[in-house]
């Protein structure tokens, strides 16, 4: 087992290599440059912006750059940010934590929707129940998150004035009313991702249990006079939700990377919106940390799906 | 004419027979804009008088919170360091210039204690120096008194080119000099006739030596302050995440009188313009929000019944349509627009005058721009006294057309005018940007009424103004036959504005396309009036240098102006913001309030 664990992680490494090869290669012949907002400004002559160009070393080969960024990396500096001139890891750290409780909360809501929804709606297939879920499910993963996010703000924060749709991060009030006003503002973003995610993984979550229910061991567990509840629990369930772990697992990722449009429509200051700023702004230093920050966590967390799949069903062997 | 009767109302305001506001009034009648007016009046020895305050509130403080919207947030708080009016805009809330431009674009005294002229001595004759006087008593938020060392030091700090800053720009070619303790001299290496440059407006505010000293040239990005301004501003540096939020509370020792207002301010970026504009008008969830490039009726519609409103500033920002008089489609030595070549089809002035002539001015203002844009004739459109009267301007396709006919441009088999065998074809390329897009519409359906085939192109933002040296497809390679955008007039006078078309300033590969001369035009006449301007001391000849160079341009049709553009701002009704054409929105941050 740890030897397996270890040879993975030795096989990650070129794996990642060529994963920042191939982004620092595209994000530098990616056209535009940081300094964009300094040209139309008669104030600061060309010469200025291009000292600045040549002082960030955006003048160099693509080679040597590369060079210098995985050096650099190696030691632990991630650079910094050509346009706040802070340092890249201190700026991401400082997104984390909204971007972890936003979409957290939306994929702990999508579980908490799909698991009993489709569950249920796999024990009784095409009833009214099963109907109804399938039909929602097919609406809510129709229905892009920039549409539900722009409905939901019209409906609650315009129309009944319910709740805020701009997310503050430095919120007044101590205590319990710190607490309620974080999930107050959290409604709806929240709501938006959640049921969103809840669609699609109701009907994993379903069709993973139709296969396990029609095996010929549930009808023995059914024959040995089980209750219904018992055979679902105990029986099913625990042996469907093997591929739906897997599924959760590949998208913890999203869960550090942020949901960009999301993100951007409630302004949450998070990791995805950090990405878009950069990027349209031309802040390579820091869309080249935020997408190999993900590719990491990509290929950290399928080892670890392939480690829970060994640990949920132990005829797995992983050598 | 202009010069003997500008020179008979000076004597007139300096005897008083004349108050200030009429003189002003009468130059925004010739043309001239009311800062210059000012500094024309400082320059004929009438000291320029500082503008009124709106300010009402008679204590400091209990306004409560003033939050605000900028939907792009300020990713850094070192003034030296801002790309951008945004980073400016925060950075601002907490340092102060010596002095800012008010609505009216009079000149306001922050840590200036009065504004320099002839009779107090402040402005040399020769025009070659400035003296400012220092207020006494201002201290930093941390309490370490305020100095002319101070402002030396930012000088020292900005020029030099290992500290990367983009103040570079503004002081480099100026020596600053401490007089004593609280008086700084400003000397120029040749006479300057707008001397508020250098340390005035918010992008010039004044960093503290004692916590940048030790961080100059290579080490400037260490310094621990660049993230917790120390300022002298009304309001104390809590919290800065880039891009997102900045926060402040009041400072209780500011320096101006009952001032500021509010108790603490925040300022939350992120989003877009429609959804700021929705936050402030519709919801009321913010007080002000930044720079609200919205569809006018849009913002009407969200005004009604609202909580907010629309507020607006004059300034002398144009957009324009510029006319590429080198050949974008030869390639000359690996470079295309190269000025070895001419424009096939505009090197005839009939098609330039056409094509002045297809632009429809008042339907892109009605279409798109509302209230937030103004039609002109004119390149320069501020400040006031420097806007030229001597042009016009109109919309026919009918004129437009026949302007063709008889210069031998005859309509094709297929409906466009050709000529020696030279098609009427324009590739017509700006930066993407929802009214650019609909104005590229309306002209190019003008111009197919004439027989004018028109290309449309639009390009990434941040590509299109970029330095990019390796890419065609920036401003300032234009390979392209006409481009729309809007140089933003940045300060309260055309100098820099005008230099930038001098023929020696074109854009060309041997200068890595850095040349700010894109149109490629060029014009004897012109340089010899923008040369004349800029040796000129004397304010109403200098005004009339660049009247003579706007109209010399209009003649030309270099720019085809497509509308001036006003500052769009969103407010709660009971806010009282103090915006300014001539300044960044937080430039006047300590007179806002809101009333009861």
């Amino acid at each position: 087992m740890s030897q397996y664990v270890l040879r993975r992680l030795l096989i990650a490494i070129p794996s990642l290599l060529g994963i920042s090869l191939v982004l620092f290669v595209v994000l530098a012949l990616a056209p535009g440059d940081p300094f964009s907002e300094l040209a139309t400004n008669p104030n600061v002559p060309a010469e200025v912006a291009l000292a600045l160009r040549a002082k960030f070393g955006l003048d160099d080969p693509i080679y040597l750059r590369y060079v210098h960024w995985l050096n650099a990396m190696l030691h632990g500096d991630w650079g910094f940010s050509f346009v706040s001139r802070m340092n890249v890891d201190t700026l991401i750290l400082q997104r984390l934590p909204a971007t972890l409780y936003v979409i957290g909360s939306a994929q702990i809501l999508a579980l908490l929707i799909a698991i009993p929804v489709g569950v249920y709606a796999a024990t009784k297939p095409y009833s009214l129940f099963d109907q109804v879920a399938n039909t929602l499910a097919f609406v809510g993963f129709s229905l892009p998150t920039f549409f539900t996010g722009i409905l939901f703000i019209l409906i609650f924060s315009v129309t009944l004035d319910w709740l805020p749709f701009v997310y503050t991060t430095d919120i007044k009030g101590t205590g319990i009313r710190w607490v309620l006003e974080m999930i107050r503002q959290a409604i709806m973003p929240v709501a938006v991702l959640g049921l969103f995610q809840a669609a699609s993984m109701t009907r994993f979550v379903r069709s993973a249990m139709l296969d396990v229910i029609r095996l010929d061991y549930v009808t023995t567990a059914r024959a040995k006079g089980l209750g219904q509840a018992k055979v679902i629990v105990k029986h099913v369930m625990r042996n469907a939700m093997i591929p739906v772990v897997t599924l959760i697992a590949l998208q913890m990722p999203a869960v550090f990377g942020g949901a960009i449009v999301t993100e951007q429509i409630f302004r949450i200051p998070g990791i995805g919106s950090l990405l878009i700023s950069s990027i349209l702004s031309n802040d390579t230093p820091v869309v080249m940390a935020v997408t190999f920050v993900f590719a990491c966590l990509v290929v950290l967390f399928n080892l670890i799906a392939d480690v829970l799949y060994g640990w949920l069903d132990p005829r797995i062997s992983l050598r | 004419m202009l010069d003997k009767e500008l020179r008979s109302m000076i004597g007139d305001v300096k005897d008083g027979r004349m108050d200030r506001r009429a003189f002003i009034q009468r130059l925004a009648a010739v043309g001239l804009t009311a800062p210059l007016a000012n500094q024309i009046l400082a320059l004929g020895g009438v000291a320029m008088a500082e503008g009124a305050s709106t300010y009402k509130p008679t204590k400091r403080g209990g306004g409560g919170a003033l939050k605000l919207l900028w939907w792009q947030g300020p990713t850094l708080l070192n003034p030296h360091f801002a790309t951008g009016t945004k980073d400016q805009d925060g950075a601002r809330l907490f340092y102060e210039p010596l002095a800012c431009w008010d609505p009216d674009g009079n000149m306001k005294l922050v840590l200036a204690a009065e504004i320099p002229s002839i009779q107090n001595g402040g402005l040399a004759a020769d025009g070659k120096s400035v003296t400012w006087k220092l207020k006494p008593g201002v201290k930093w938020h941390d309490g370490t008194p305020f100095t002319a060392d101070d402002v030396v030091f930012n000088w020292e700090y900005a020029k030099d080119p290992a500290t990367s800053a983009l103040t570079i720009a503004t002081l480099r070619d100026i020596t600053v000099e401490k007089v004593d303790d609280l008086t700084v001299r400003i000397l120029f290496n040749k006479p300057t006739p707008f001397w508020a440059d250098a340390f005035v407006g918010a992008p010039n505010t004044i960093i503290p030596k004692h916590l940048f000293k030790d961080y100059t040239g290579s080490k400037s990005r260490d310094a621990p302050t660049n993230l917790s301004p120390v300022g002298t501003g009304p309001y104390k540096f809590v919290e800065f995440k880039p891009g997102d939020l900045i926060r402040g509370v009041i400072n209780p020792d500011y320096h101006m009188a009952n001032r500021p207002y509010f108790d603490s301010i925040e300022m939350k970026g992120g989003g877009d313009a429609v959804s700021a504009a929705r936050a402030v008008i519709q919801t009321g969830e913010y007080d002000f929000g930044w720079n609200i490039q919205v569809e006018d009726d849009v913002l009407l519609r969200l005004e009604k019944g609202g909580k907010g409103r629309t507020v607006y500033a004059v300034g002398g920002d144009t957009e324009f349509i510029a006319l590429n008089f080198t050949d974008p489609n030869t390639e000359v030595d690996g470079e295309r627009s190269s000025m070895k070549t001419k424009h096939p089809l505009f090197s005839d002035p009939a098609v330039r005058k056409a094509l002045s002539l297809l632009i429809d001015r008042e339907s892109v203002k009605k279409a798109i721009y509302g209230r937030a844009g103004r039609t002109t004739a004119n390149f320069l459109n501020g400040p006031e006294k420097f806007v030229s009267k001597n042009t016009s301007w109109e919309f026919s396709v009918e004129k437009a057309s026949k302007m063709l006919d008889d210069a031998g441009w005859k309509p094709g088999a297929d409906g466009i005018r050709e000529k020696d065998g030279k098609k009427l074809k324009l590739v017509y390329q700006t930066s993407i940007n929802g009214p650019r897009q609909k104005t590229q519409a309306i002209v190019k359906q003008a111009c197919q009424k004439a027989g004018i085939d028109v290309e449309l192109k639009s390009v990434v933002a941040s590509v299109f103004f970029s330095s990019d040296v390796a890419n065609p497809d920036t401003y300032a390679h234009f390979y392209a036959d006409i481009e729309m955008f809007q140089i933003p007039l940045s300060q309260p006078d055309p100098s820099q504005h005008m230099r930038r078309y001098m023929s020696t300033n074109v854009s060309t590969k041997e200068n890595k396309w850095q040349g700010t001369n894109f149109p490629r035009w060029v014009n004897k006449d012109y340089d010899a009036t923008i040369q004349a301007a800029e040796g000129e001391m004397d304010p109403v000849k200098r005004a009339a240098h660049y009247i003579k160079a706007n109209d010399i341009m209009f003649q030309d049709t270099v720019f085809i102006p497509v509308q001036h553009r006003l500052k769009v701002e969103a407010a709660a009704n009971n806010l009282r913001p103090v915006i300014s054409g001539w300044a960044n929105e937080s430039d006047n941050i300590f007179d806002w309030y809101r009333e009861e």
